[in-house]
C-alpha cells in the first residue's frame, strides 16, 4: 500500500471508494469526478481515469446516471475541446443500458459535448460512433442513436449526410417499436438541422412512414413532428404536406392520437398561416371540443385559450365559444375543470363587451359547479378576468362559492381555497375583504385538521403583508390574540404559530406591546408543549425586538422556562437563551 | 421429422402427421415417497421470446430459470444458428441456470389479509441488452425483475492502506476533519479554493479490479404494488414493449414499465352493488401483434375483445365470443363448468384459445359467433360433475397453451396427464400423454388399466383426502383429482412440451 500524503488523503479515499462495496460512497465518488481529475491531472484522467470509468458499465443505476451526468461537463477536466473525444466512449457504453434515463442522460451529455467538438473531430470520433450505435444489435443502443444525429449531421461531408439519412430512415421502419417511437422524437430536432430540398424529400418521407405506423405508441409520437416541422417547412410546404396529416390525425380511430392532436394544433395555426387555419383547422379543432372520448376533450378543452389568442375574436366567438358552451356543462367533471383552468384566460382575448355577454354566464354556471375542483379553477384565475371587466360584476356569485369551499368537508379542498384568500383580497379590495371574508379567516385557524390550521396561520400573515400592518391591527390582531384563551391547547399552539409569522410583518412597537405580552402569559401555561413552543417563538422574536426588551422581559422567561420539570420546555428555552447570547455578543 | 429445423420448414409436414411425442427431460423428480412441499409446487411455467429460457415459479414464491444448452454455445449470431441445419435427433434440452425468491409472504394490515407468496403468472419481457427481464405476480404484487451476469470484483492497489480504511469513509472523513480543517467529512473533499499542482498528485492512482469471476444476480428493478383490490389472475406484456396489464377478479390495469407509482384502470367489471355480481374476469391477454387490442375472458365462458383506441375506459366490448348453450342442456353446473380459466392468443394473432372446464376451444378474432373447433378433454367426466362439485375440483383452472405454428394446442388434465390435439384443417390428432418419464403409457389404453398403474407417485398424496378425490369412471379408469396438471407451456417455435406435475417439470419433445 502507498504511503500517501495526509492532504491528499480525501482525495485517495474518494478514488478508493469508485469501486466500493456502498453504493452510497460510490455515488458520491462519482459526483466528485472532478476533485478527482484535477488531483490526477489532465493527462493522467484521460489515459486512466476515463478507461476506468467506461469499464464501470454494470454498476447500479443510481451510480451510471451519476456519472452519465459528470462526463457532460467533463470536457475542462480531460485537457479542453481539442481532447473532448477521450469522453465518447465511455458514454456510448452508457448508451446501451437499460435504463432509460441512464440512457437519455448519456444521449444529452453526447449532445452536450460533441456541440462543443471541432468539426474534425466531429467526423473522425463522433459520427462513427452515432453510426455504431445506430446498426447495435441491442434495441437500446439504436434508441440512443436517434437523439445524437442532429449533432453529428451539420458537420458531416455529403457523402455520409447521405448515409445518416438513409440510417435515420431505417429506424423510422425498424422492427422494434421503441426504435421507431425514439425516432418520431427526434425527428423535430434532426429535421431542423437537414438542408431545405431533403427535408422536402427524405425527411418527408420519414415522416410519412412514421404517420402511417401501426402502432399507436408510434403515430402518436409523429403527431410531435407535424408541429415541428410545420415550423420549418414554407407555408405552402406546409399547407400541402403537413395539413391533411394533422387533419387525418385529429379523425384517427385511437383516441389517444387525437389526445396528442388536441394538445398540439395551437401550434401548428402559426406554421400554416391564417386561411388553412380557418379552413381547415378550426373544424378540426371543433371536432376535438366535441370528442367522444373525455380524455380528448379534456386536452381540447385544455388548449382553449391558447388557441382563441391565435384566432381573431370573430372566429373565437362564432367557432369555438359555441363549444365552450357545451363543455360548460360537459357530463365529465374532469373536462369542465380542465376549461374552468383556462376559461378566465379568454376574457382578454375576446374583449369586454364579449366576456361580459357570453363568457360571464359560463363563469357563473362553472362557480356553482358540484365539483369543487371546478370552482377552485375559476377562482384561480380570478386577476385575469378582473383586468377585462372588473370583479363586481362576478362578486354576487362568487361570496357563495368561497363560503361553501371555505367549508367543504374535504380538507384538501379547503387548503385549496385557503392558498387562494391572499389573491382573492388583493383582487376584491379591502372593503369587501373586511365584511365577509375575514371570519371565515379566523374560523380556519380552528379548524380540526392540522394543516388547514398552519395553512390559516400563514394566510393571516400573508393578509398582514398584503393590506398593511394598520390595517391587521384593527382586523386580524385583535381576533387572532383572543383565540389564545381557547381550551384545547392545540389551538393555543396554532396562535402561538400565527404569532411568529405575524411578528415580523407588524415590527417592533406592535410586537412589543400586542404579541409579545400574550407570549409571556403563554409561558405559564399548564402544557409543556405550550411551554416549549413558547421558547420557540421567543427565540424567533429576539431579532426583531429592541435589545432591551430582550434583557427585559425575554431572558427573564426564557430563564423561568430553562428550569421547568420538563426536559423538552428545558431543551428548547435553553436553546434560545444560547441564540439570544449569540444575537447579543455579535452586536 | 426434423424437429430442430425452422417452423417453416415444419408447417406442411407437421400439421397433419400425429406427433410422437417422447420424454426430454424432468427436473425435480420425486423419488418414490417422498413426500411434495407445498411451497415446491409450481403455479406458472413460460418460455420467453426466443426459446431459449424457460422460467417456472412455485408456491414458495420463487423463480427458477433453465437455459437451453443444445443450439448455443454463446458464439454468433442466434439469426446463423437458427439458419443452420440440425441434426435429425436434436431437440430442445435445458439447464438449470439460476433461480430467486420473487415474493415473500405478507401481511396487509389495513385489511388484515396474508398475501400468499405464490407466483401466479410470469412473463418475459424484451430484451434490450444481454440480460434478461421477467415480470412476476402473486396475488397483489408485481415485479420486474432483471437477471445478468455481473462481475465479481476484487479490488487491489488501494491508495489507502485498506486496514486504515476498515468500515467505510465517513470514519475516516471524521478522523480527518480534526487533523486539518479543510476537510469535510465523508470521504472528504477539499473545497475548491484547494490548489491543485500543474502536475497533479503522481502518488494518486486508481485502485486496480482483478478477478473477472461472473456471477448471476437477479435484481429487483420495479415494484408494482397497491392497484389491485381482488387477485391478479393475469399480467400481459404489450407488443409495444412499454406497457402491460394485469388484470384481478374485477379491473384490468394498465402500466407503463418505466412506472411503478401509477396505473390506469382500462376495464373495470364491479357493479355499484357487489350482490348484482354475476361475473369475474379469468384471465387476460394483449394481441401478440396489434398494441391497442386485448382480449379478457370471464367466468361466464365469454370473452371479450377490447379496443383501447375507442376509450381512455375500455368497459364496452368490441366483440364478444360466446358459444351459445345447446337448449335444455341447462343444469347446475352449466355455468360452472363455462367459466373459462386460461385465454391464448395464437402467435399470428388471427387465433384465440380457451380452456374451459371440459373443453377447449379455438376462435377466430373475425368470426364472434362461435368457435372454429371445440376439443373435448373432460367429456368423461360429465357423470361425476357432483362429486368434482363437492371437492371442488370443478373449480381448478387448467391452462392451455397453442404451438408456434398454431398447428396444435394442448391442455391438462387430472392424473398428471395433458392432451395435445392437431387443430390444422381435417386433422384428428388426439394424443393422451401422462407427465412420467414415459408419456405414451396411457395411449391406446381404454378399460383395462388398472388403477394401480399411477403407482407410488400419487400414493402419498391421495391418501391424505381419501377417496373423495379419486373416482373410477365407466369405463373402470380411475382418476386422481389430486395430481393435476394445471401449467405447461409450448416451446414458442419447436414441438417441445414444458409441464407442470406437482413439484416436477417434465420436458417433452416430437
Amino acid at each position: 500500500m502507498a504511503m500517501i500524503d495526509e492532504p491528499l488523503y480525501p482525495i485517495a479515499v474518494l478514488i478508493d471508494e469508485l469501486k466500493n462495496e456502498d453504493i452510497q460512497l460510490r455515488l458520491n465518488s462519482i459526483r466528485r469526478l472532478s476533485t478527482i481529475a484535477r488531483a490526477l491531472g489532465e493527462e493522467r484522467t484521460r489515459k486512466e481515469l476515463i478507461p476506468f470509468l467506461s469499464e464501470n458499465n454494470d454498476d447500479d443505476d443510481e451510480v451510471l446516471l451519476a456519472m452519465a451526468e459528470e462526463l457532460g461537463v467533463f470536457i475542462p477536466y480531460v485537457g479542453g475541446v481539442k481532447y473532448a473525444n477521450v469522453l465518447l466512449p465511455p458514454l456510448e457504453t452508457l448508451c446501451t443500458v437499460e435504463e432509460t434515463c441512464v440512457r437519455d442522460k448519456a444521449v444529452e451529455s453526447l449532445c452536450r459535448i460533441g456541440a462543443q467538438m471541432r468539426e474534425q473531430d466531429l467526423v473522425e470520433y463522433f459520427i462513427p460512433l452515432v453510426k455504431r450505435l445506430a446498426a447495435g444489435e441491442w434495441f437500446t443502443a439504436r434508441v440512443s442513436s436517434c437523439g445524437l444525429f442532429h449533432i453529428a449531421y451539420p458537420s458531416a461531408p455529403e457523402a455520409l449526410k447521405t448515409e445518416l439519412r438513409a440510417i435515420y430512415s431505417q429506424h423510422c421502419q425498424d422492427d422494434m417499436p421503441m426504435v421507431r417511437r425514439s425516432a418520431a422524437t427526434n425527428l423535430g430536432k434532426f429535421a431542423a438541422t437537414v438542408e431545405a430540398p431533403h427535408l422536402k424529400v427524405d425527411i418527408m418521407s420519414m415522416f410519412d412512414d412514421l404517420t402511417q405506423d401501426d402502432q399507436d405508441s408510434v403515430r402518436l409520437l409523429a403527431v410531435d413532428g407535424c408541429a415541428a416541422l410545420g415550423k420549418l417547412l414554407e407555408p405552402q410546404d406546409c399547407v400541402a404536406h403537413i395539413l391533411p396529416v394533422i387533419v387525418n390525425f385529429s379523425q384517427d380511430k385511437s383516441w389517444r392520437v387525437r389526445y396528442m392532436v388536441a394538445n398540439q394544433l395551437y401550434e401548428l395555426c402559426e406554421a400554416v398561416g391564417p386561411e388553412p387555419t380557418r379552413s381547415d383547422l378550426v373544424p378540426a379543432y371543433v371536432r376535438l371540443l366535441r370528442d367522444n372520448e373525455a380524455e380528448v376533450r379534456i386536452a381540447a378543452a385544455g388548449k382553449v385559450t391558447k388557441f382563441c389568442r391565435i384566432l381573431n375574436p370573430e372566429l373565437a366567438i362564432q367557432h369555438i365559444l359555441p363549444c365552450v358552451k357545451e363543455l360548460s356543462t360537459d357530463s365529465s367533471q374532469h373536462v369542465r375543470s380542465a376549461l374552468a383552468s383556462v376559461i378566465m384566460g379568454m376574457a382578454p382575448v375576446l374583449g369586454k363587451d364579449a366576456t361580459i355577454e357570453q363568457l360571464l354566464p359560463i363563469f357563473l354556471s362553472l362557480l356553482k359547479d358540484e365539483f369543487p375542483d371546478v370552482r377552485l379553477n375559476i377562482i384561480s384565475k380570478l386577476d385575469q378576468v378582473n383586468q377585462v371587466i372588473g370583479i363586481d360584476l362576478l362578486s354576487q356569485s362568487l361570496l357563495p362559492a368561497i363560503v361553501e369551499l371555505a367549508e367543504d368537508r374535504h380538507w384538501r379542498v379547503r387548503l385549496a381555497i385557503i392558498e387562494y384568500i391572499p389573491l382573492l383580497a388583493s383582487q376584491l379590495g379591502v372593503g369587501f375583504f373586511d365584511d365577509k371574508l375575514g371570519a371565515l379567516c379566523m374560523q380556519w385557524l380552528k379548524d380540526k385538521v392540522y394543516s388547514i390550521r398552519d395553512a390559516a396561520a400563514n394566510n393571516v400573515k400573508r393578509l398582514a403583508e398584503e393590506f398593511g400592518p394598520d390595517w391587521a391591527m384593527q382586523h386580524i390582531v385583535p381576533q387572532v390574540l383572543d383565540m389564545i384563551n381557547n381550551p384545547h391547547y392545540l389551538y393555543r399552539m396554532t396562535i402561538l404559530h400565527a404569532i411568529s409569522l405575524l411578528a415580523p410583518v407588524m415590527g417592533s412597537d406592535i410586537t412589543c406591546s400586542k404579541l409579545l405580552p400574550v407570549v409571556i402569559n403563554a409561558s405559564k401555561d399548564r402544557v409543556p408543549n405550550i411551554k416549549f413552543n413558547v421558547a420557540k417563538v421567543l427565540q424567533s422574536l429576539i431579532p426583531i425586538v429592541d435589545q432591551s426588551v430582550v434583557e427585559k422581559t425575554i431572558r427573564p422567561c426564557l430563564v423561568e422556562l430553562s428550569e421547568d420539570p420538563d426536559v423538552d420546555v428545558r431543551f428548547f428555552a435553553s436553546q434560545a437563551l444560547d441564540s439570544s447570547d449569540q444575537v447579543m455578543m455579535s452586536s | 421429422m426434423n424437429n430442430g429445423g425452422a417452423k417453416t420448414a415444419l408447417a406442411p409436414v407437421g400439421g397433419r402427421q400425429m406427433l410422437d411425442w417422447k420424454f426430454s427431460q424432468v427436473f425435480g423428480e420425486r423419488t418414490a415417497g417422498e413426500e411434495v412441499q407445498e411451497v415446491d409446487i409450481i403455479s406458472s411455467i413460460e418460455f420467453d421470446r426466443t426459446g431459449d429460457h424457460l422460467a417456472t415459479g412455485d408456491r414458495g414464491g420463487r423463480v427458477v430459470l433453465f437455459e437451453r444448452t443444445d443450439t448455443r454455445d454463446h458464439v454468433g449470431h442466434r439469426r446463423d444458428l437458427e439458419k443452420m441445419d440440425y441434426p435429425m435427433n436434436r431437440h430442445p434440452e435445458f439447464r438449470y441456470k439460476t433461480e430467486f425468491q420473487s415474493h415473500e409472504p405478507e401481511f396487509d394490515y389495513l385489511k388484515s389479509l396474508e398475501i400468499e407468496e405464490k407466483i401466479n403468472k410470469i412473463r418475459w419481457c424484451q430484451s434490450p441488452n444481454g440480460a434478461l427481464f421477467l415480470l412476476s405476480t402473486n396475488d397483489k404484487t408485481i415485479k420486474f425483475w432483471k437477471v445478468q451476469e455481473k462481475k465479481v470484483k476484487k479490488l487491489c492497489d488501494l491508495n489507502v492502506d485498506s486496514t486504515k480504511v476498515m468500515r467505510n469513509g465517513p470514519i475516516v472523513g471524521s478522523s480527518i476533519s480534526t487533523s486539518s480543517k479543510q476537510f469535510i467529512a465523508n470521504g472528504g473533499c477539499p473545497s475548491n479554493d484547494f490548489s491543485f499542482p500543474i502536475g497533479a498528485f503522481p502518488s494518486l492512482h486508481l485502485p486496480v479490479v482483478t478477478s473477472c469471476e461472473t456471477n448471476l444476480m437477479a435484481r429487483c428493478r420495479r415494484i408494482y404494488a397497491y392497484a389491485h383490490d381482488y387477485h391478479i389472475n393475469s399480467i400481459s406484456i404489450n407488443s409495444d414493449g412499454e406497457t402491460f396489464i394485469s388484470a384481478d377478479d374485477l379491473r384490468i390495469n394498465l402500466w407503463s414499465l418505466e412506472i411503478s407509482n401509477q396505473s390506469f384502470n382500462i376495464v373495470d367489471v364491479k357493479p355499484a352493488n357487489m350482490e348484482d355480481l354475476t361475473e369475474v374476469i379469468t384471465s387476460a391477454e394483449f394481441h401478440p401483434v396489434h398494441c391497442n387490442m386485448l382480449a379478457y375472458s370471464s367466468s361466464k365462458g365469454s370473452i371479450r375483445l377490447i379496443d383501447m383506441r375507442q376509450s381512455a375506459l375500455c368497459d364496452t366490448h368490441s366483440k364478444l365470443f360466446e358459444e351459445q348453450e345447446a337448449p335444455g342442456s341447462r343444469s347446475f353446473f352449466t355455468e360452472i363448468i363455462a367459466s373459462i380459466s386460461d385465454i391464448k392468443f395464437a402467435k399470428d394473432g388471427r387465433h384465440m384459445l380457451s380452456r374451459d372446464y371440459m373443453t377447449l376451444k379455438l376462435w377466430d378474432i373475425n368470426m364472434d359467433s362461435g368457435p372454429v373447433a371445440t376439443f373435448q378433454v373432460h367429456e368423461h367426466l360429465r357423470p361425476k360433475l357432483c362429486d368434482l362439485y363437492e371437492n371442488d375440483s370443478i373449480f381448478d383452472k387448467f391452462e392451455c397453451c397453442l404451438s408456434g405454428d398454431g398447428l396444435r394446442v394442448a391442455t391438462g388434465s387430472y392424473s398428471n396427464l395433458f392432451r395435445v390435439f392437431g387443430c390444422s384443417e381435417g386433422s384428428t390428432e388426439a394424443t393422451t400423454l401422462e407427465a412420467s418419464k414415459n408419456p405414451m403409457r396411457r395411449q391406446g389404453q381404454t378399460s383395462s388399466r388398472p388403477s394401480r398403474s399411477l403407482g407410488n407417485l400419487s400414493g402419498i398424496v391421495r391418501r391424505v383426502k381419501g377417496a373423495d378425490n379419486s373416482g373410477v369412471n365407466s369405463n373402470g379408469t380411475t382418476f386422481d383429482f389430486t395430481t393435476k396438471l394445471l401449467h405447461l407451456a409450448w416451446h414458442p417455435s419447436e414441438n417441445s412440451l414444458a409441464c407442470a406435475a406437482s413439484n416436477s417439470l417434465y420436458m417433452y419433445y416430437a
